[in-house]
């Protein structure tokens, strides 16, 4: 394939997984992956490299909307950045050391997971009571709600942060968001409201990827004429999908969406299996 | 009147609400900007590189390694200087990642105008961690 039409369709495809990603809030950047690897047969740390910097451009871009509507919960965010980083540059240097068959086996995995919690029933509200080193720490807050504001109060902050280390090694190690261990992190550990967890969890992941993407870089990861297609690509798809989420009914087409990243879980699972990377 | 109006908030821990919103709107501000910015130069820089490369053959299925000039920030500045699409995709792509560092830079000031020293520690240990991973490794 020659590289306009091989830009082309990466650009398209792209599209498409950006706008599913926003529309369902499970973020494009966990099927950009499986899509280079699998159709397209990138080398997955070309196709990783490439999915990290979509990944950081979407959550970018999200985030400058969610932030401004008052829903995430910066100090929440940045603390547990501390826990995501560290544990970014602890994935980015296993991604050089692992081979690509093993990769591709925990890849599987996360998807198959990710598609598994995709459809939970989640908190509204917070924990009643506060914990003392959640308060010490400022991390309580509130939200709107119709108007009004609503305080939430942040339980079982060692084991929140224990999880996002885990969040951040599997970004680092996977090029991608982890958007549903970090909200799960939150939602369950840290009994934080989800509208709070879904947004906080976006406003981290950008910074997350960061973390990864020098080492990503010095490692020669990130092809510019891959990354550029898949970027633009996926950007545009996950505003299309921000503007037209008001309108679209979206519990359908997030469970055909779970289904398409399972059958991609398996997929790369028994890719990885048989050695076909 | 007496002027005990509300003056402070009766936890002194906690700001005042209309300080979080004015450090959200600005860090939104700055988010959009830099992923628009970035976007803007990765379309010019991939529109110069369909332009003259669009014959050529794609290469991703087995890894190379990017070239060792597409590593660095003097590297990417030199070449896209010249005019070497690529490297004008790739200097998009460093202001893609500068985007969400700008934003902790941002968090440290603003904690520091607001005379949080708790999250002033807090996010320069995140500004650490980033600059160690972008620039000393």
């Amino acid at each position: 394939m020659n590289a306009l039409d091989f830009s082309l369709l990466v650009a398209a495809c792209s599209f498409a997984a950006g706008l599913l990603g926003s529309l369902t809030g499970l973020g494009g950047g966990v099927v950009i992956v499986p899509l280079l690897a699998l159709a397209f047969h990138v080398d997955i740390h070309y196709a990783i490299g490439a999915s990290l910097m979509a990944v950081i451009a979407t959550s970018s871009g999200a985030a400058a909307a969610y932030v401004r509507e008052g829903f995430s919960n910066i100090r929440i965010g940045m603390f547990l950045e501390i826990a995501t980083t560290f544990g970014a540059i602890f994935g980015a240097y296993l991604a050089t050391i692992t081979p690509t068959r093993g990769i591709a086996i925990v890849f599987g995995c996360i998807l198959i997971f990710s598609a598994a919690i995709s459809n939970r029933r989640r908190k509204p509200h917070g924990a009643d009571t506060a914990d003392s080193l959640a308060t010490r720490l400022r991390l309580n807050g509130s939200f709107p709600v119709s108007g009004e504001k609503q305080s939430y109060n942040v339980r079982r902050v060692p084991l929140g942060f224990g999880l996002m280390f885990g969040a951040g090694t599997l970004s680092g190690l996977l090029g991608i968001g982890s958007g549903a261990v970090k909200v799960l992190a939150m939602d369950e550990a840290m009994q934080v409201p989800f509208k709070v967890s879904t947004t906080t969890s976006n406003f981290m992941i950008g910074v997350t990827a960061a973390a990864s993407a020098g080492i990503y870089l010095s490692r020669g990861y990130i092809d510019p004429s891959l990354v550029m297609p898949v970027t633009l690509g996926v950007l545009a798809g996950s505003l299309v999908g921000a503007k037209l989420l008001v309108r679209a009914r979206t519990r359908s087409i997030r469970i055909v969406f779970a289904i398409v990243i399972a059958a991609l879980g398996v997929e790369m699972i028994f890719s990885g299996i048989t050695g076909r990377f | 009147m007496p002027n005990s109006m509300p003056k402070a908030a009766p936890n002194p821990s906690r700001r005042p609400a209309a300080d979080d919103a004015q450090l959200d709107i600005r860090i939104s501000l700055l988010l959009r900007t830099g992923v628009l910015t970035s976007a803007f130069v990765i379309l010019a820089g991939g529109i110069l590189y369909l332009l003259r490369h669009a014959h050529d053959a794609t290469h991703y299925k087995t890894f190379h390694g990017v070239p060792p000039h597409l590593h660095s920030l003097s590297g990417i500045v030199t070449a896209a200087l010249h005019g070497d699409s690529l490297a004008i995709i790739q200097f998009g792509i460093l202001l893609l990642i500068a985007t969400p560092v700008a934003r902790v830079v941002f968090s440290v000031v603003a904690f520091l105008l607001e005379r949080d020293f708790l999250y002033v520690v807090i996010s320069t240990i995140v500004l650490l961690v980033l600059l160690y991973s972008l620039i000393w490794h």
